[in-house]
Formats: C-alpha cells, structure tokens, sequence
C-alpha cells in the first residue's frame, strides 16, 4: 500500500483528526492531533488491511523556529508467508508525527499497544523533554509526572537534544571542563 | 506438595512424594541483587536490578546508560564524512556495518546512491559479511565464556585477528575502521587482498563444524541454554526485536532479502531461523544456533561477491562530492540488517552541509528491552545465558 | 607491610628487599575486568591468544577488584559510570595501579567537543599512572604501557611509598610530598 492509500484510510476512519499529509519527500509521513493518536495505533495495529505490528522507531525533533516539538513514529507490518520455507514479506509501512508545544509537549503513551514503544518513549522524554502521558514506569519529581530517564542520569538537569541546551559545567563535583579557566564547556 | 513444577523449566521435574515440607521450615525473603555495571558477564556496563527469591529470579529490570556518549548532539555538528567514525563506535564490533547504514542514510538523502559503483557496492558487501563474520565469532566466544567455557573464546578471536588482518591491509585499523564513507569508499583494496580473503574463507568453513563440536552440541552447554529463555514470535515482533533473536524465535526476517540494497538481491543465501531442535523455539540455544548459521551464510555471500568483483577493476571507489554533499531540506529514515539487528538512521537536512538532527536506532537497545519479561521466573544463572545470548553491544545501546 | 613502609632510610637492606618485592609485583600484575567500550575489545584481544598478556605475568584478569591490582579503564567514562569507577578504585587494595586506556580516558578523546555526558579524561576521577593513547590503542601499544608500568614498579621503594601516609611523613618533615 502506498503512503497515500494509508492516508486515505485513515482519514476515511478518523477524519480531521488528521491534520496534514506530506507525500513529496523522502520520508512520506502524516500528521495526526495526539488527544487521538491511542485510537489512531490502535486501528493502524489492527486494522485487517495494514496490521502495523512492528514499531521501528520514536524519533524526537525539536523545531525551534516553529516552538514546536514534533514525536516521530516510524511503523510497519510483517507478513508471514504462505509456505513454511519463505522469508516473511514487509506489508505497509508508514511514518506517524505528532506535534505539541515546546513549553508543554504532552503525547499520549503507545507502550500498551506496541510494547517495543516503552523504552524509546523513556529515550525520547530524556533527551528532548515529550512527556509521554500513562507510561508504565513514570516517575513524579519537580518536573511533574513522566516518564523515568534511561540514558542520562535520574537527577540530570535539562534535555540535552534541545537546540537550546547549555551544558553543565559540572556533575556531583566532577568538572566539565579541562582548564581552570575555563568558563564553559567546549561546544 | 508432591510435584514442584516450574513453568519456565518443563524439562527439570522434582518429586517431593516422600518429604515432609511445611511452610514454616523455610521462610524466605525477597533480595534485591544487583548485577553491574561491572561484571564479566554482562557486556559492557549493563546494570540489571534483580528482585530474587533465594535463587530465583522474580523480576529484572535494565538500567543502561553508563556509556551514552552523546553521539546524536554531535551529529548536529559535523559533516556526514566527519561522522562516520562516530557511527563506528556505536556497534564497535561490527564498525564496517555501522558505516554502512549512515552512508546508505545518508546517500539516499541527497540522491548520490545511483552514483555507487558496482565495485564500491561488491566491496561494501565484502566487508560488511566479513565484519558480520568477526561479530559473530565475539558473540558465540564471550557467550560460552558466560556460561563458563573458556577455550571457545580464544579460537573465535584467533579467527578473528585473520580478519582483522585483512580490514588492517584494506584501512589501516583494527576496530573502528571508517572505512565505508558517503559515496563509496574511503580507498580502494590493497593488491592480493582477494587472494587472501579465499585463503581466509577456505580455512575458515571447515572450522565451523569444529565449533559445533566443541561448543553447539556440548552436554553442559545445551542444558544451560536449551529451553531458557523462551521468546514466542508475537512477542519478538511486538517488542521490535530484530536480527538473530527474532529469527531465533521462527520468524524467517531478513531485511537483506526484504529490503535490498548494495547488490543483495543478486546473491544467493538462506536465513536461517530457530526450529526448537535442542529445547523450545526462541530459547537461547536457538538464538546461539542461529548465528553460527549465519556465519556460514556469509562465507557464502562473501565468495559470490569476490566473484562479481573480477572485472570491475579500475571503476571508481571514491565519490568526488562524498566529502562536500549538501543536505537538501528533507528527512529520511533508512535502516540495514546488523549482526545484531536493525540499526536505523533518521537524518533530516536543512540545506547545508551538517545536518539538522541525526537519530539512531540502534538495535541492542530494542533488544534489550525484552529482558524484563525473559527474566521472570529463571534460576539466577540463566539471567547470564539470557543476557548473554541477546548478544548486546552498550554503545549502541546507549549512544 | 606498612609498619615497615617510610620509617628506614634508603640502605642495603631495604633495596634488597625493593628489588625482590618489586620484582614480586610487577611480574604478577592482575588487572581487573574493567572494560567498559570499544577499548575493551582490544584488551580481550590482548587477553586473547595471539597478543598472549599470561606472558607478561597478567594473564589473570579479576573479575573483582578486591584481588586486583591493575585497573585498565578500557573505555569512555561518562558522568553516570564516574561515581562507580570511584567506587571500585576505593575497594582495591593497594598496592593498586590505573592504567588510562585509550584516547577517551586519556582527555575525552573524540567526544571532548560537544560530549556533555563524558568525562574529558579519566583522571578527573582516579588518580592515573599510566596513559595509553589510541582509539583503540593496537594491543602492542597496550603491552608498551603495561612494560612502562612495570619500569615505573621497578623503580618504587619502600623508603618512600606513597600509599601509605608519604604525604603526611612528608609534611612532618617539611619536604615537599613525593610520589613514587
């Protein structure tokens, strides 16, 4: 099925609760409102024409011009065959994004329809901040309710792939820095 | 309490029948043990929490990150050339690969794929089969060191220092070679290199039936690995598993065969998928099996290739624009098949000449993520062979 | 042993007693497993049998630190793993020895720029004896550094040892404090 087709289908189903669709790029990918995006992975999971079982990928983006964070699925399903001896086919494949503001970026966890979401949810919130609302290990401190970090530590401060990150210039009273001089990191 | 039965052990049966066992005799307690991030048996600085009762183990929950090195911020920085050395420490043991899928990414974002030569794409084939070879051979190595078998370990690294040989003639490195770069090639291959790599490749087939003897077929290595840690398909597939592991688990998925590039729909190769022949489908004798399998597919490929590559001397190795591409204003998402799974790369571009944001998607990390639900209910020494046979690798896990 | 440590002046006695006791340590120097990235690697490559370290003497690789005395940082040290590496430093016993493999324990290697979860160099951490650079280092280049360590063992005294309170011997002094 093409990306237009799975567009197709989604919005015969779903409406305006997708809001845009890009067919002229590298990477074809729709847009979709993230009050609806559960209900959306659920169909795209299920539904007897797709059956997106497999989830490859949670890219975070950060859009500084636009103030926009943007969570980037990328999805697609495997077919068994028919013989017992053949390799397994790939079916559709399709490419999700959500957009939410950057000073509150709040997108409804998928970790109960595909478990694979789970720790690249956690990665995405560590690294660029998208709190991933009614994710099964989430942790409540300063920042609120979210999911717990993976790569950085539990008390890091900040998130680090934000465009507008300013490295710490130390850790627990370990320097970042080499020189005494030094007023802040190299970067 | 005549029979105790372990549903994640149906092989391992203890009758009570003549004992007289009341709870009172042994009250237990849960213990929290921590497993990492140094340890021998864990690959690198994992740390697994284990939540036990004496010694079995009831839950395992992951902790990663002891080595994230920033990898994708530093991606926002550099020229995709000055990249790829990056991309080799991910995956350390398969740098050739690693180099392979950020070139491809990169390539398919700003079109200069339909400019690889035939030679420069059978060479990459080469290299990328030979490092899968040398990946293997660390895996089967460290994982019967896990499991407490020494001498496995240093006849995989004696065959791997022969193909380091080589990748040493071809680049000059050992471990993180840079050598695939945007556009072909960093140089073209040393003279006598073909000549030594049938060498190579005759003395290494029959030594694959050798390791089936020594280690596959082992009676204490097969009790430790068969029927542990079982992972059915549907779960493989819903966790995103991929490369040995999901084959392992019955699924015949190889996206060399379903999403080809660099030639592979030319050659000719089986993948091999776990058929349960020691215990159950998906356990880890499977997964161990499934690699050596590999390995011979590869010897293969490699000499399918070393055959194409007569007559294609004197094309071009090195694309001119390789170093100084721009990014047009688009994104792209590519992955390839790893040794240890799908390694994916999201490059989006703005125009210029470094990229705006550079995601990767390493595949230990996604496997990884089934150890918690491999992990409930197994005798501690299985969460090692379990570990073990995931065959994680922490800079691709971390970043 | 440290009753006799920093109390005699350099004589016969105590440089016979050096150079049985040194010869003792650096024939015999187990590291600890301690290989935390790519730099790993080549160490099991030197453990391995073509670059055989047993040769050497330091074949036997702990797995824990408490019989350790060599610990090879093979590998990036990050902000998370710092406080652990100083853990592990603290539980060996002396005498105990670092060696910085590689170019990313040396000063950050190539995550100095633009690294904020590496540590630019190990001995913002441990105290360093040896530093090995490369990215990886070959394993001959590893051998070299563990020969320099032992020369470095081959040149300690009892007379002045610096693990056991030299420094404090020092200041009473009046010397500045010396180091092995």
């Amino acid at each position: 099925m093409a990306p237009e087709e799975i567009a197709e289908a989604l919005k015969e189903r779903f409406g305006d609760r997708i809001t845009d669709c890009v067919f002229e790029t590298a990477h074809p990918h729709v847009f979709v409102e993230a009050e609806a995006w559960p209900e959306i992975a659920v169909f795209l999971r299920d539904d007897a024409r797709l059956r997106l079982n497999v989830l490859r990928c949670i890219s975070a983006l950060d859009m500084l011009e636009d103030d926009q964070l943007v969570a980037v699925y990328d999805l697609y399903s495997a077919r068994r065959p028919v013989s017992r001896n053949a390799t397994w086919m790939m079916g559709p494949s399709c490419c999700v994004k959500i957009k939410v503001p950057r000073s509150d970026p709040h997108v409804p966890s998928v970790a109960g329809v595909w478990p694979a979401a789970q720790w690249h949810e956690r990665e995405a919130y560590d690294l660029m901040g998208i709190v991933f609302d009614g994710h099964p290990d989430s942790v409540t401190d300063a920042a609120g309710l979210h999911p717990r970090r993976i790569l950085c530590p539990d008390d890091w401060e900040g998130h680090p792939l934000r465009k507008d990150y300013r490295f710490p210039m130390e850790y627990n009273g370990i320097p970042a820095v080499t020189e005494l001089d030094q007023t802040r990191p190299i970067h | 309490m005549a029979d105790v039965i372990l549903e994640s052990r149906p092989d391992l049966h203890v009758d009570l029948s003549g004992a007289e066992i009341s709870q009172q005799d042994f009250p237990t307690e849960e213990m929290l043990v921590n497993m990492g991030p140094q340890h021998p048996a864990t690959h690198g600085v994992l740390r697994v929490v284990l939540r036990t009762d004496g010694e079995m183990v009831l839950e395992a929950v992951p902790h990663v990150g002891y080595l994230h090195r920033c990898a994708e911020k530093i991606g926002e920085t550099l020229a995709p050339y000055q990249f790829i050395p990056y991309s080799d420490r991910m995956d350390y043991l398969a740098g050739m690969n690693n180099n392979l899928a950020y070139s491809l990414t990169v390539e398919r974002l700003t079109g200069l794929e339909a400019e690889i030569t035939p030679r420069a794409r059978h060479i990459r084939v080469i290299f990328a089969e030979l490092n899968r070879i040398a990946s293997h051979l660390i895996a089967i190595g460290t994982y019967g060191l896990d499991i407490g078998a020494f001498t496995p370990f240093f006849y995989a690294f004696r065959e791997r220092e022969w193909i380091l040989d080589l990748f040493e003639s071809a680049c000059g490195a050992r471990l993180t070679y840079s050598y695939i770069t945007i556009g072909g090639l960093s140089h073209d291959l040393p003279d006598g290199f073909v000549d030594r790599c049938i060498e190579f490749l005759d003395y290494f087939e029959p030594k694959i039936p050798e390791y089936n003897d020594l280690l596959s077929y082992n009676h204490i290595f097969v009790k430790r690995t068969a029927n542990v840690g079982v992972i059915s398909a549907e779960d493989a597939l819903a966790y995103g598993l991929t490369g040995p592991i999901l084959r392992a688990s019955g699924v015949r998925w190889d996206l060399r065969k379903v999403q080809p590039d660099c030639g592979y729909e030319e050659y000719e190769f089986d993948v091999p998928i776990g058929e349960g022949t020691q215990g159950t489908v998906g356990d880890c004798w499977d997964r161990y099996f499934v690699r050596m399998c590999e390995m011979e597919q590869s010897v293969r490929i490699i000499r399918q290739a070393l055959e194409r590559l007569r007559g294609t001397e004197g094309q071009e190795t090195q694309h001119k624009k390789g170093k100084t591409i721009k990014l047009p204003a688009d994104e792209v998402y590519y992955e390839i098949e790893n040794p240890r799974g799908q390694l994916g790369f999201l490059v989006r571009g703005n125009g210029s000449v470094i990229p705006e944001r550079v995601k990767a998607r390493g595949p230990s990390f996604c496997n990884l993520g089934i150890v918690d639900k491999a992990c409930r209910e197994v005798l501690l020494a299985d969460v090692a062979a379990i570990v073990g046979s995931l065959d994680v690798v922490m800079g691709e896990v971390d970043r | 042993m440290s009753w006799i440590e920093n109390r005699f002046e350099e004589g016969l006695i105590v440089t016979s007693l050096d150079w049985a006791i040194n010869w003792g340590r650096r024939s015999s120097i187990w590291p600890m497993t301690f290989g935390l990235a790519c730099c790993a690697i080549e160490m099991m490559a030197v453990g391995a049998s073509r670059f055989d370290l047993d040769r050497f003497g330091a074949g036997a690789f702990r797995a824990t630190p408490r019989q350790a005395d060599l610990m090879i940082v093979a590998g990036t040290v990050t902000f998370k793993m710092a406080e652990r590496v100083k853990r592990l430093y603290n539980q060996m016993p002396e005498p105990k020895y670092v060696m910085a493999m590689g170019a990313c324990t040396v000063g950050g290697g190539p995550y100095f720029k633009n690294g904020y979860h590496v540590v630019k160099g190990v001995d913002l951490v441990v105290p360093v004896d040896i530093y090995v650079p490369g990215c990886p280092p070959r394993p001959e280049t590893l051998l070299e550094g563990l020969m320099r360590l032992q020369d470095k063992i081959r040149h300690q005294t009892l007379a002045r040892d610096r693990w056991s309170g030299a420094k404090e011997a020092a200041l009473e002094k009046g010397e500045p404090a010396a180091t092995a």
